[in-house]
């Protein structure tokens, strides 16, 4: 069905060096409405997108946009012919205003100088459109990475594009920021864009499209022309086989403690944090962003260093003020943000796995390549990496680096496992598999404090969930207690509402 | 002469006696070149067969000791400064460390009559301390490497014409001036203790878990941090090995020419850093190898050498280096490495 106020896409090709990624994919995005595209990572989300976008080429196959031929050579091109493309990673200039990186490259012009007057007064007026009350002239730095988010779609708007693509834009936002950003799509399909919206959070793929298209290793294997279809039934399509995306109640915790953390405090930024982790539990740490819970386990793991209270493993206090001394006491932490954080990108993945450890196992003896491989190899095999750990891991997909880095350190058994957003970015596929991986290391004896903003998640995985807000220790939640309700009434800062 | 035998036999093709030996010669050679064919050896290999072609002195033994000699005290500079550009930094300072404790270790023995040893081993603790500084105040106060040791080079510089008022200092014990006369040893001294000092830090790198770390700090500091290894012991460590090389660097010196001068480290700074990075080291970090930096070096001392034999002005060989150092970062770009697979699919 083409109707002619649409972007159209026939029969795409596309290898990368001899391996085809995309088979004769066909859809169409009809102008005012907002297609979901959904799939596995992998599975040629980001290559047609970028494809539409002008930022590579396909082999064969043709585009139409309103149903004339459209072929962009080049971002500038499909930015011209009205297409825009709103990237998952956010890229900005901290040190210019608001306004001026809205018009990066077209500032408004005035007598061979800028229009100062047109750029704040026309940058209001986008903002005002998307409900983000800001002043442009404020830098970027210091910006939440939210508000941020909402002027990346400020300066698509800006140009009236006809069609707007949004890669994960929810990635790193937190359910009342994607609402907002939810929010703002609808002011661009109101205002007659076609929106191609693609996310690995299926809820709100459903909440907001009228339209599904569902890959699978580069082919089109399902669409929709509702969006009112079972989250169930989307996964199915996903990964080709049923799938059952829920999580029974974790076996019960035993007795001994093995984590103590006693009014711990890092000034300014959380205070008096009180809680234990029994061996084989598994506590969620949840609440909205800002709230201190990424700072909390950092503390917790000597990334940050507190100013009050005291950590215990066993019963011992014990004195963490660098990442070595957690993990000499047997924490371990996979942190926040697996590219800057987490992996060394150009090295392979036994490399990196090995990289904690080669001081610790190897002290006062030499470190072959062969032993860093063995030792990688010996502790993967329940992981499945695909594409494996003799490449650099850059060349991995979000799913299997975050495998790598699980694997990293989980390489010696720790006492305390410490997981921070273990899931973020990752496809459905992989996110069963780290949600398999968690249950088996509690089932071992590892205690285990997952933060996570899924609710879902949190909800699903944790025998316990403590939740922060503002910086302070809210309540500690059983598993019977928790629900979405009761979690996110507490995660909320006092004068907001649901 | 086993050197040449190789080269010659194994790049130029037409070959008139293509006997079986001189073949399988040729496939054991290309094979270890198609492992290790990159930018930097095939250029080195190049540049060594133009000008045993162009000058018939080139490949003689006594030039190439010549080589060994010259290119001895920046090599061991440049083996410092490639640790420090792998975990990201740079070291500014490496040469004005080198006059400094050349310096320092004269004016010890001429003026203060310290004994001749004492004093050099001043000079070396006196290198390992710039180093230090240099190190804390990039691990620990957190300045940029650039400007911090843009700071103790112009420190070094001064001081090191302050020490003397800017004379120059003759005459050091005969036996240290033997130690490194070429017309006396067939193998000079410094020459070893260039080769000793890479193969211990190339071992370090490879095979110790400390020198395996510096990868990790080079190619993301925070991921080292993370992942509890000792990251500012570490940067701090690799400065004062630079700074102690620097002054191993000038003990050469002092040997060769028998004085210090303080002006003597002019045009080392810029040599050491196209060292490394004509070695394939990458200025973000994360990349190198003693290896690589040792082939760097043997280019720029065979360049050297070669342009002075061919009678080429000693002005023009700077702009050379230029060159070279644009093709070296040039072909090191995964683009231009394809232009090598013909060896690769050869030795197949």
């Amino acid at each position: 069905m083409t109707s002619l106020k649409s972007l159209t896409v026939t029969n795409i090709d596309k290898s990368y060096a001899g391996v085809q990624v995309l088979h004769s994919v066909s859809f169409s995005i009809p102008a005012g409405e907002v297609v979901g595209f959904i799939g596995e990572n992998g599975a040629g989300k980001s290559t047609i997108s970028s494809i539409i976008a002008g930022v590579v080429q396909a082999d064969s196959g043709h585009l139409l946009i309103d149903g004339e031929p459209y072929s962009p050579a080049s971002p500038a091109d499909a930015i011209s012919s009205g297409v825009a493309l709103i990237h998952q990673e956010i890229r900005m200039i901290p040190e210019l205003s608001i306004a001026e990186n809205i018009y990066l490259g077209r500032l408004p012009m005035k007598n061979g100088r800028v229009d100062n007057e047109k750029l704040y007064s026309d940058s209001a007026e986008v903002l005002k459109k998307l409900g983000v009350g800001i002043d442009p002239r404020r830098k970027i730095r210091g910006l939440s990475i939210a508000t941020q988010q909402s002027i990346e779609i400020a300066k698509a708007i800006s140009r009236n594009p006809r069609y707007v693509i949004f890669d994960e834009p929810s990635a790193s936002l937190t359910p009342h920021e994607t609402d907002r950003v939810l929010e703002q799509i609808n002011v661009l399909r109101n205002s007659g864009a076609g929106v191609i919206y693609i996310s690995h959070r299926l809820e709100e793929v459903i909440s907001i499209a009228s339209q599904i298209v569902c890959l699978r290793d580069g082919s089109v294997v399902k669409t929709w022309d509702t969006g009112k279809i079972s989250h169930d039934e989307l996964v199915k399509a996903m990964v080709g086989r049923d799938f059952k995306f829920s999580h029974s109640a974790p076996p019960p915790a035993s007795e001994d403690v093995v984590l103590e953390v006693k009014n711990l405090s890092r000034e300014g930024v959380f205070a008096n944090i009180n809680f234990s982790v029994a061996k084989g539990e598994v506590l969620g740490i949840a609440g909205l962003v800002g709230a201190g819970r990424s700072e909390l386990v950092r503390t917790i793991a000597g990334v940050d260093r507190s100013t009050y209270g005291s950590v215990l493993v066993n019963g011992q206090v014990i004195k963490i003020k660098a990442p070595s001394h957690a993990i000499k006491a047997g924490i371990v932490m996979v942190p926040e943000d697996r590219k800057s954080q987490g992996l060394n990108l150009g090295r392979t993945g036994a490399e990196n796995m090995a990289s904690p450890w080669e001081r610790i196992l190897r002290r006062a003896k030499i470190v072959t390549n062969a032993w860093v491989r063995k030792l990688a190899e010996d502790n993967v095999k329940s992981f499945d990496i695909r594409g494996g750990i003799h490449q650099p891991v850059v060349r991995l997909s979000g799913g299997n680096q975050q495998k790598v880095l699980l694997a990293k350190w989980l390489i010696r058994e720790p006492k305390v496992l410490i997981l921070d957003e273990p899931t973020r970015g990752v496809d459905v596929g992989a996110k069963m598999a780290i949600y398999q991986i968690i249950r088996d290391t509690a089932a071992r004896g590892v205690a285990i404090v997952v933060v996570s903003s899924e609710l879902e998640e949190i909800l699903g995985i944790s025998n316990r969930v403590l939740v922060m807000s503002g910086g302070l220790q809210k309540k500690i939640l059983s598993r019977d207690e928790a629900n979405a309700e009761t979690v996110m009434s507490l995660a909320m800062p006092a004068g907001m509402h649901l | 002469m086993k050197t040449k035998e190789k080269i010659v036999s194994g790049i130029n093709v037409p070959n008139s006696q293509g006997n079986e030996t001189n073949a399988k010669l040729n496939s054991g050679i290309l094979k270890w070149l198609a492992a290790k064919a990159n930018g930097p050896v095939v250029g080195l290999i190049l540049i060594c067969v133009v000008l045993t072609i162009t000058s018939q002195y080139f490949m003689t033994t006594r030039n190439i000791s010549n080589v060994l000699v010259q290119i001895s005290d920046v090599g061991i500079m440049a083996a410092g400064e490639a640790l420090v550009i792998l975990i990201g930094g740079i070291d500014l300072s490496v040469a004005a460390v080198m006059v400094v404790t050349m310096m320092f270790s004269a004016w010890l023995f001429k003026m203060e009559h310290f004994p001749f040893a004492i004093a050099l081993l001043a000079g070396l603790l006196l290198g390992a301390l710039i180093g230090l500084v240099n190190g804390l105040l990039t691990a620990y106060g957190r300045v940029q490497a650039f400007v911090a040791t843009l700071a103790t080079m112009s420190a070094c510089l001064g001081m090191a014409l302050v020490i003397t008022n800017g004379n120059t200092l003759n005459t050091f014990p005969t036996w240290f001036a033997a130690l490194t006369g070429s017309a006396t040893n067939l193998i000079p001294v410094q020459s070893i203790l260039l080769v000793l000092i890479f193969v211990a830090l190339g071992f370090w790198l490879r095979f110790r878990p400390a020198g395996r770390a510096l990868f990790a700090i080079g190619g993301n500091e925070e991921v080292a941090r993370l992942s509890g290894l000792p990251v500012k012991l570490l940067k701090t460590l690799v400065y004062v090995i630079s700074g102690a090389l620097a002054a191993i660097a000038g003990w050469i010196n002092i040997s060769l020419l028998d004085s210090a001068q303080p002006t003597a480290g002019s045009s080392y700074l810029l040599n050491v850093i196209a060292i490394v990075v004509i070695g394939g080291a990458s200025l973000s970090g994360g990349v190198g190898s003693m290896g690589q930096t040792f082939i760097g070096l043997l280019i720029i001392g065979v360049l050297n050498d070669g342009l002075a034999l061919l009678h080429v002005n000693p002005n023009l060989q700077q702009v050379v280096i230029g060159a070279v150092i644009l093709g070296a970062v040039l072909t090191d770009r995964n683009q231009f490495g394809y232009s090598f697979n013909f060896l690769k699919k050869k030795a197949k």
